[in-house]
């Protein structure tokens, strides 16, 4: 390999763990001058970590990283920049109330006798936005322009006149057709000058339309890198979905056949403006439905509504044949509904309360406060929980903070099964949770719905969804595009559905 | 974060002492034995209680005596802080209250009616404050600051900008006041500690105000109602205040609107710190926040009868409150073991 041929970023061999989890593991990835590099992958597949390595903004545990062919060490997102790599992260992280000039000068601030000189960084401002065509008013506040010329100008920050690498984190998310038009021209552009592009992004459309290579993550790993013409779309949303729990797809079709009966749950028409497009769905007894779809396509938005966590504003539910309403989640409890959310931390355990009260929860909630569980019932149906779904801790009275993923997942269930819940609403059940624990609770799902609850299994794991539905709500684009049912419930279908095929 | 993950457990018999010192009430309870052992040395008849004329006497009656109001505003606090808020406005309700309570008083109506009314004033503002934090969504600081800062002007607009003095021997004899020899204010701050307790850990209102406190949004996953919560713990906490208003009031037998409770807050919150209380929310104790009260009054009353001029009060009060606190530090107390333990081995 000649020397110019060397890419511009090559990461080789990169590991990195944060406590309880692997967020990477023996990663490679190579980004060359002059193209633009799509990073594709689920939630929590590793696409932020990598790039935080790559900029500076964590430090990896192993493996190495060349940038044109020379080992670099990077301490901080300031050395990666001094060496030419530039982020502009998901989150524009400018200051809406300043102007255009103040934000794009403010580290450093061109002086005249110790004062900023403002005549200065205009002109600076000016020179910076030129580099991508852009001609405003650079004394007016950021917040009064678009989104995307505020996208415009954090791109205009980060790029510096020695610019080798620019790390992109989803720059279209909140960009409308046209916008994004404006934006893939700066990027063409930029992308002749030299510079190397990741993209990071979930519209697939996007990625055909401006990416030259597609790399994909999924839990820590490199799965797949390509030219994006030779990677056509299915291919690469299998990719991303993943295979890996084939022997449970197996001992699934065994069991398959349900009776069906009256659904508990019956929801029509449901759905919300600007978060979720109006859906039907029905829960039996006995019965797991699946939400498949990609990162982004309302998996977690359907469970959110039926739980009430976020409010529809228009359809209708029955409950048992009865018109009812659920505007929040004390209402599903009340309606033995439960939900196991995505974000463990943040919205499913309580972290300084123990496992007892943990799981005793729901059930007190359902008893209202002024019937208190007595400290020995209380005991006793955390034992029990304990016991039945094998929760590893050695007493009931450690805070639940302290247990691994997978524990506190099972707490969770615990906290649902404990309360009597006949409908359980689990979005990414196995998100975040070790190999092992993963099919234990893909197993303890199958069990569930066997002992007659009615589930709705939301995942990114395509095969997960296969290993425990019954029958597959198809989701695209927060739309649902399809079901499929019985026999048909295969990895080719959901990929074929998804794709719009 | 882990005590699981304590490396330098040290066994003393079964217990490691890790363990014990990892005990909540472990730090606590030392310093306030300890303050009590100095006490003790510096002067001899400390713990001495005699009966004077029929009533209990002695430097620790003292402490419990005058720690009182403070700690019926700590109790109200620490559920406030228990549930990720705050209470600034403490000191305000208790002179509100009071203002209340002295204008009701020369409208001479009956003292256990004047008594409701006046506490029903505390509930109030309770609730005022309940209402900023957990319906309009304002962070608990500045909501109870604007409580803090306009209640005194309420207290001064009900008094008329006067200091306005009573006679009643309904509320002298509940403030200052004897029953079987025991001061009624501590009898009194005993019932409510009780009924608090009773109130908050024999039913759910307790783990469900921890939930709220711990993590707002699983709470809310988990079907409890957080709003509801909320507004219960700053209710709770402003009837614990008026209740404080009521002995403060008693015992100087009028409203003085600039000075009733003025920085009882502070005092309150120390005292909930110090018995293990942490202001990121989530748990909250009862009976170590009357320890955390009794750490802080046993202190004024050392540094008063260990013959120290009174202008080290407040220097003194500091060192011990950074102490102690720092030793409920795991984090420090674990790399402190660390040293010693690298030096022996």
């Amino acid at each position: 390999m000649t020397e110019a041929a060397a890419p511009r970023v090559q990461l080789l061999g990169i590991s990195k763990s944060f406590p309880g989890v692997r967020a990477l593991e023996n990663v490679d990835f190579a980004l060359n001058a002059g193209e633009v590099h799509a990073l594709l992958g689920e939630n929590g597949a590793g696409k932020s970590t990598l790039i935080k390595i790559m900029t500076g903004a964590v430090r990896r545990d192993s493996g190495k990283m060349l940038l044109d062919g020379e080992p670099v060490e990077l301490g901080s997102p300031a050395e990666a920049r001094a060496l030419g790599i530039s982020t502009v992260y998901q989150e524009v992280n400018l200051i809406p109330t300043l102007s255009v000039t103040k934000n794009l000068t403010l580290e450093r601030q061109p002086r005249r006798f110790g004062l900023i000189s403002w005549r200065q960084a205009n002109q600076r401002a000016r020179e910076r936005l030129k580099r991508l065509n852009l001609d405003i008013d650079v004394e007016r506040p950021l917040a009064s322009y678009s989104v995307a010329i505020q996208q415009l100008v954090a791109i205009a920050r980060a790029l510096e006149e020695d610019t080798r690498a620019l790390v992109l984190d989803e720059p279209t998310a909140s960009l409308d057709a046209r916008e994004v038009e404006l934006l893939f021209g700066i990027l063409r552009d930029l992308k002749a000058r030299g510079i190397a592009i990741v993209f990071i992004t979930h519209f697939i459309d996007q990625v055909y339309e401006i990416s030259d290579r597609i790399s994909v993550l999924r839990n820590g790993r490199l799965v797949g890198t390509a030219p994006t013409a030779e990677l056509p779309r299915l291919k690469l949303i299998s990719l991303m979905l993943g295979r890996e729990l084939e022997r449970t797809e197996a001992a699934r079709a065994s069991g398959a056949t349900v009776a069906p009966g009256e659904p508990i749950l019956a929801v029509e028409g449901f759905g919300r403006r600007r978060y979720m497009g109006k859906f039907d769905l029905r829960l039996r007894a006995g019965e797991a439905v699946g939400l498949a779809g990609l990162l982004g396509s309302g998996r977690t938005e359907t469970c959110k509504l039926v739980f009430g966590a976020v409010r529809a504003d228009s359809g209708q539910i029955r409950f048992n044949g009865k018109p009812i309403a659920i505007r929040s989640p004390r209402q599903a409890v009340r309606l033995d509904i439960g939900f196991c959310p995505e974000d463990r931390k943040a919205e499913g355990i309580i972290p300084e309360l123990t496992i007892r009260e943990n799981i005793v929860l729901a059930l007190q909630v359902k008893r209202g406060w002024l019937a208190r569980l007595p400290h020995d019932e209380q005991e006793r149906v955390a034992q029990a929980m304990i016991k039945t779904l094998g929760i590893a801790t050695p007493d009931a009275d450690k805070p639940v903070g302290q247990l691994s993923g997978g524990n506190q997942q099972k707490v969770i269930l615990a906290r649902w099964l404990a309360s009597k819940s006949r409908i359980l609403i689990l979005d990414e059940p196995t998100r975040g949770i070790d190999v092992g624990a993963h099919a234990e609770i893909v197993a303890l799902i199958r069990r569930l719905c066997a002992e007659g609850l009615a589930l709705l299994v939301a995942s990114s794991e395509l095969d997960e969804i296969v290993a425990v539905s019954d029958r597959v709500e198809v989701l695209r684009d927060r739309r649902k595009v399809g079901e499929i049912a019985g026999g048909d419930v295969t990895r080719e279908n959901i990929i074929h559905m998804i794709a719009g095929g | 974060m882990d005590r699981a993950d304590n490396p330098q457990a040290i066994a003393v018999g079964r217990w490691s002492l890790g363990e014990i010192t990892g005990r909540s009430w472990f730090w606590p309870v030392t310093a306030l034995a300890l303050i009590f052992l100095v006490d003790a040395v510096v002067s001899p008849g400390f713990f001495s209680i005699r009966i004077v004329q029929g009533r209990l006497f002695g430097s620790l009656i003292d402490v419990l005596y005058r720690g009182t109001p403070t700690a019926l505003v700590a109790l109200g606090m620490a559920v406030v802080i228990g549930a990720k808020g705050i209470d600034l406005s403490v000191g305000a309700v208790v002179a509100i209250v009071g203002a209340v309570m002295t204008n009701l008083i020369h409208r001479d109506m009956s003292p256990p009616l004047i008594l409701a009314l006046t506490l029903g004033t505390g509930v109030l503002c309770g609730m005022w404050n309940g209402f900023l934090v957990a319906i309009l969504d304002i962070q608990p600081i500045i909501a109870t600051l604007i409580l803090m800062v306009a209640g005194r002007g309420v207290a001064l607009l009900i008094d008329e900008g006067l200091i306005v003095t009573f006679r009643s021997d309904f509320f002298s004899a509940i403030s200052t006041g004897e029953f079987l020899t025991v001061p009624s204010r501590i009898l009194v701050c005993a019932g409510a500690f009780l009924a608090l307790w009773v109130v908050l850990r024999r039913t759910a209102l307790g783990l469900f105000i921890e939930s709220v406190g711990a993590n707002s949004a699983a709470a809310d996953l988990a079907g409890i109602n957080a709003r509801l919560v909320k507004i219960a713990a700053y209710t709770l906490s402003g009837l614990c205040s008026g209740l404080a208003g009521v002995l403060i009031c008693g015992d100087i037998r009028g409203s003085d609107s600039n000075n009733a409770g003025l920085f009882i807050e502070l005092d309150a919150i120390l005292a909930v710190v110090i018995g293990g209380g942490s202001l990121a929310g989530g748990r909250f104790f009862l009976g170590l926040t009357i320890v955390g009260v009794l750490v802080i009054q046993g202190l004024t009353t050392s540094i008063l009868v260990s013959g120290l001029p009174a202008q080290y009060n407040m220097i003194v009060k500091g060192a011990v409150v950074l102490i102690v606190l720092l030793l409920q530090s795991r984090r420090l107390r674990q790399s402190v073991v660390g040293v010693f333990l690298r030096r022996s081995s």
